[in-house]
């Protein structure tokens, strides 16, 4: 788990996912678009309590090494300001066959958003600004 | 008996105490107390449910107790991803 106000290099990280016992690599990116909730997105911030963020991020992907079937598995989250369209958080695992991969991405994904401690604030193209709450998580 | 208690704040909750950190003094027993009593210091109107708390950096239960010179943090619904 990383945390980086830097650009995610995919290609580096999905690399040091490889090995020769895995046969597949399923790979989630989330983008920063210019819309949400009717509204036209200018930018986007991320705060981080990086301490924890990468405490939980961690056990996070232990769970899923336990719960699936894969070798590898890694993710990396952005912080600070974010312009439209560049990546915010990719999330990359490899197994032997493919399910176990795709399963274990989307467990790693969705438990890394409503799990850390993480927020994001949108800058609008009206001047407004607003912290964005994660309804799904809202309603677990 | 008080306590005195390192209390952090991030994202709104910062915005609305107008401040990351203080220090609190409470008769609090739980950190759930200690959180009911900083929502209505502050005006925090996020559901508890929604919102987590973390004691001396790992996070922990509502029920967790708190101890004088503790340091708590409070996030507000996080939104990551």
């Amino acid at each position: 788990m990383k945390i980086t106000d830097k650009e995610i290099k995919i290609a580096q990280a999905s690399n040091g996912l490889r090995n020769k016992r895995s046969g597949a690599y399923v790979s989630f990116e989330g983008w920063i678009r210019d819309h949400n909730e009717g509204q036209n997105v200018r930018r986007l911030e991320y705060e981080v309590y990086e301490p924890i963020a990468i405490k939980e991020g961690e056990n996070i992907i232990d769970e899923a090494k336990k719960k699936f079937d894969i070798h590898h598995a890694s993710c990396i989250h952005r912080s600070g300001l974010l312009d439209i369209g560049e990546c915010a958080v990719w999330v990359g695992v490899s197994s032997s066959h493919r399910k176990d991969a795709f399963e274990a991405c989307k467990f790693i994904i969705d438990e890394v958003k409503c799990r850390l401690p993480i927020w994001k604030k949108e800058y609008y193209e009206n001047g407004d600004s607003g912290w964005v709450n994660c309804e799904t998580c809202a309603s677990n | 008996m008080s306590k005195l208690i390192e209390v952090s704040y991030f994202a709104i909750f910062r915005e609305k105490a107008g401040r990351d950190s203080e220090a609190f003094k409470t008769k609090s027993e739980t950190v759930l107390d200690l959180f009911k009593e900083i929502k209505k210091v502050h005006g925090f109107d996020e559901p508890q449910g929604h919102c987590k708390v973390a004691m001396n950096n790992d996070l922990v239960q509502w029920d967790a107790k708190i101890e004088d010179g503790d340091k708590v943090l409070f996030f507000p619904p996080v939104s990551g991803g």
